[in-house]
């Protein structure tokens, strides 16, 4: 009989040799130790507020009053007896609140990106915000609500955390393993003033915006929003009174951009089949083969008006005067066939190599969309940059305005062309990611892509020619996956440089550099 | 033998009546039964989660194979197996391409250390150890176009046959280490945002009961079969499936092989075999066909082992 059970023992060895854990990117991120502090970010301009001291900070207490020295004991508390999954989350945190907190955003926005099933008789139901976790749960975060969403977070988060530079320098009080050495520091030690807590004005900014884009997960993000803060304290950088003060002024700041954003018209970017008609019919006058979804059964296209929503960085003018692409070749033109058939081509005869460009940048449904694709990108060079809490917000908020404002060119030049998709011009064109619901021209990659490649390359220099290689690599990739066209891609690419030239000059003038 | 042939996803066997690695029987010493096989299988309905649902933008997803596959006795109680298929994916309706390519090459290690005498019959214990890892660059993350799932697999088998006459029931029990796979991005989603490449595939068990009439002509037999993914995850509403989705089935089928009156090297083998219920795979029903040859590598005996070979 042994020699039945010595394979068994051997094979099991075998079967459990090799170790499954995955290695995350965003786990191994070191603690943030900012290169500067800059300390005068309080005098950089703001984006909707009037001035840094539009939401006045109280004065905070003197370290020398019981109050605080209570608040210090409340740290000592917590050191006395800190359990593994209490330094963990010191780690987590550690490596920067805009940081984590655009990850979450990313989280949620992939959680939502899946397109509503249809109803019983052939019509889809639309996302309710009022009824957020009733099927189809709200948002349905798809790549132009994703760019709205991050680049109003982004925003919030910089204008906040401007006004908390502001009342740090005002107010000088220095973080509790300063003021009391006795306190370990469980994290980088930085000569930051610490009231208002940065890191509670971030989470404190998200957690007002995100009762907006993100009504259906509120227990989820409070539940974040305790650990960030408890993460601070426990690591002694910050006592409550410091967290208090930056949650309560992130709330403020963040009011004002829900505000906008209520005026924004994104919410009626929905559209309606009777808006959808008007488009098809002013398609057909130009004597254009208009666009016809290619779901079955037929599905509204997405977000049909978001092209008419309130941009950040341009006026409307602008944007049809300066920025809005040409017509597209027309659909009866050979140049149009040509473009064509180069699709059907590709999708017949793709490389290995094309196909994983295709499949990398896909970035499709339960995805964090291609400006969340960005900002995770962003996000891996920004953390070597070693930038201050206030510079990682205005940097993400340059990054997110210009994508937010490419998905409001690139969908008002989809519905203003309605031009159809590789796949409705010839049926034989099979594609290699789905087959997105809504015009073909221009490409929302390309564009998205080019403004992010052209601000970011602004942002991190030696990095410029990278992220522009990137860019038109995205681009390229929505060809190979046989869903747009040459001129999709080539004229998304150009109107996106604008856009990220616009976000430029903001960042010339805002005072940060 | 186990190849994907795409009962949505998983790796399954839709298993000839030939002697695989899923049977009790062996090949004899130095020979080698070996030959080409057809399996078409498809599927409209699938689970998501537990969910049933169609699907109007895939239509009917539909699996084509072609594969070669063989077994070899190094002795009568010691065979090794190989199998190698290529597939071919369509859906018929909605734009996703197709994947076709070579998939994963298995290798198995028949092992059958004990025969025992049981109440006029004869009761057979084998191991069977396996090892499959793809031969293509195909991807995993296009499902349900993709051809196969990635993994390389190691997997270990126990399998009780027992024969009285011509009668036979075959249990086995399998328990499958699946490797991580790489997906060409760098982050996904599951049930939370992942930034690597790598999936983790949680492993998986099967059982396989059989039971029918085999003697030395014709073999029929029903077949009742189950994998179980230990882990993963429930396809959300609406979304597309993933590699390392909670991916669960049970199967019923038939088997036949039946070796040439007159040419015994020769055997004509089929199967079909359907789905009766899932969690995140497609409900398939589909058959497969092959033809087996026989080559006998001993010297000695030429004229009178034909018919025991299988």
């Amino acid at each position: 009989m042994k020699k039945i059970f010595i394979p068994i023992i051997l094979s099991t060895v075998l079967l459990n040799a090799c170790n499954k854990d995955l290695v995350e990117t965003n786990l191994q991120y070191p603690s943030l130790q900012p290169a500067s502090l800059d300390i005068n970010a309080g005098t950089w301009k703001p984006i909707l507020l009037t001035g840094p001291t539009e939401f006045p900070v109280a004065a905070p207490i003197a370290t020398t009053t019981p109050d605080y020295i209570a608040q210090v004991n409340e740290i000592k508390t917590w050191q006395a007896n800190l359990s593994k999954e209490e330094k963990n989350l010191v780690n987590y945190w550690s490596a920067g609140a805009v940081l984590r907190w655009n990850e979450i955003m990313r989280q949620l926005v992939a959680k939502h990106n899946i397109p509503p099933y249809q109803n019983a008789d052939g019509t889809y139901p639309i996302p309710n915000a009022n009824n957020p976790l009733a099927y189809p749960q709200f948002p349905f975060a798809n790549p132009p609500y994703a760019s709205r969403a991050y680049a109003y977070v982004a925003a919030a988060e910089y204008d906040a955390l401007v006004a908390a530079w502001y009342y740090k320098k005002l107010y000088t009080r220095l973080a509790p393993y300063k003021v009391d050495p006795t306190i370990p520091s469980l994290i980088p030690q930085s000569d930051l003033p610490s009231y208002p807590s940065e890191d509670a004005v971030v989470a404190g900014v998200v957690g007002e915006m995100m009762k907006l884009l993100f009504p259906g997960d509120q227990d989820f993000i409070q539940q974040k929003i305790e650990e960030h803060k408890k993460a601070r304290l426990i690591a002694g950088a910050n006592v409550r009174s410091d967290l208090d003060a930056g949650e309560a002024l992130g709330k403020l700041v963040a009011q004002k951009f829900v505000t906008r954003a209520r005026g924004d018209r994104a919410g009626a970017a929905v559209g309606s089949l009777a808006i959808q008609t008007q488009f098809e019919q002013d398609c057909i006058t130009r004597n254009e083969i208009p666009w016809i979804s290619q779901e079955s059964p037929k599905r509204p296209g997405m977000l049909m008006l978001f092209g008419r929503v309130k941009t950040w960085l341009f006026d409307s003018v602008t944007m049809v005067t300066t920025i809005r692409p040409p017509a597209p070749p027309s659909t009866s033109s050979q140049k149009f066939k040509d473009e064509l058939e180069e699709i059907r081509h590709l999708s017949t005869s793709l490389t290995t190599e094309q196909r994983r460009i295709a499949h990398f940048w896909a970035d499709g449904i339960s995805t964090p969309t291609p400006p969340g694709h960005w900002n995770q990108i962003a996000a891996e060079d920004f953390v070597k940059q070693n930038f201050s809490e206030v510079r990682w917000a205005r940097n993400m908020a340059l990054l997110n305005m210009a994508m937010m404002d490419a998905a409001i060119v690139c969908w008002d030049a989809k519905y203003v062309y309605f031009n159809p998709r590789p796949p409705q011009m010839n049926n034989t064109i099979k594609t290699v990611t789905g087959l997105p619901n809504f015009p073909s021209y221009t490409s929302g990659h390309s564009t998205f892509s080019a403004a992010a490649a052209t601000i970011l390359g602004h942002i991190i220099p030696s990095n410029a020619t990278k992220y522009m290689d990137m860019a038109k690599e995205a681009s390229l990739s929505r060809m190979y996956a046989a869903i747009h066209y040459r001129s999709d891609c080539e004229k998304g690419l150009e109107s996106g440089n604008k856009v990220g030239g616009y976000a430029i000059a903001r960042a010339i003038t805002d005072g940060a550099e | 033998m186990r190849f994907a042939i795409a009962s949505f996803f998983i790796m399954m066997s839709i298993t000839s009546a030939a002697q695989t690695d899923i049977d009790g029987i062996m090949m004899e010493k130095n020979a080698l039964c070996i030959g080409p096989m057809f399996g078409y299988s498809s599927w409209k309905n699938y689970w998501e989660g537990t969910l049933k649902r169609e699907n109007l933008n895939l239509g009917t997803v539909s699996t084509q194979m072609y594969s070669v596959m063989g077994n070899y006795g190094i002795t009568k109680k010691l065979n090794v197996l190989f199998g190698l298929p290529y597939v071919k994916t369509k859906a018929s309706a909605g734009q996703l391409n197709g994947q076709e390519g070579v998939q994963d090459l298995s290798l198995w290690v028949k092992w059958k250390p004990m025969t025992a005498k049981l109440a006029s019959g004869r009761l057979s214990y084998i191991l069977i150890g396996g090892f499959s890892c793809p031969v293509s660059d195909y991807t995993a993350d296009f499902l349900p176009m993709s051809i196969g799932l990635e993994s390389k697999n190691l997997s270990m088998r126990a399998m009780l046959d027992y024969q009285r006459g011509s009668w036979f029931a075959t249990v086995s029990g399998t328990y499958v280490r699946r490797s991580n796979i790489k997906l060409d991005r760098n982050s996904y989603y599951t049930t939370e945002m992942h930034y690597t490449n790598e999936v983790k595939m949680p492993d998986a068990v099967a059982a396989n009961i059989r039971a029918g009439w085999r003697d030395k002509g014709l073999i029929a037999e029903a077949v009742f079969d189950g994998w179980n993914t230990l882990g993963g995850f429930d396809i959300t509403r609406n979304n597309m499936p993933f590699p390392s989705n909670n991916m669960d089935m049970k199967r019923i089928g038939f088997n036949f092989k039946y070796d040439m009156p007159f040419y015994r090297q020769l055997s004509l083998t089929g199967n079909v075999m359907t789905t009766i219920s899932g969690r995140n795979v497609g409900q398939a029903t589909g058959f497969n066909a092959g033809i087996f040859y026989v080559i006998d590598f001993t010297k000695k005996k030429k004229t009178d082992s034909k018919g025991d070979k299988k």
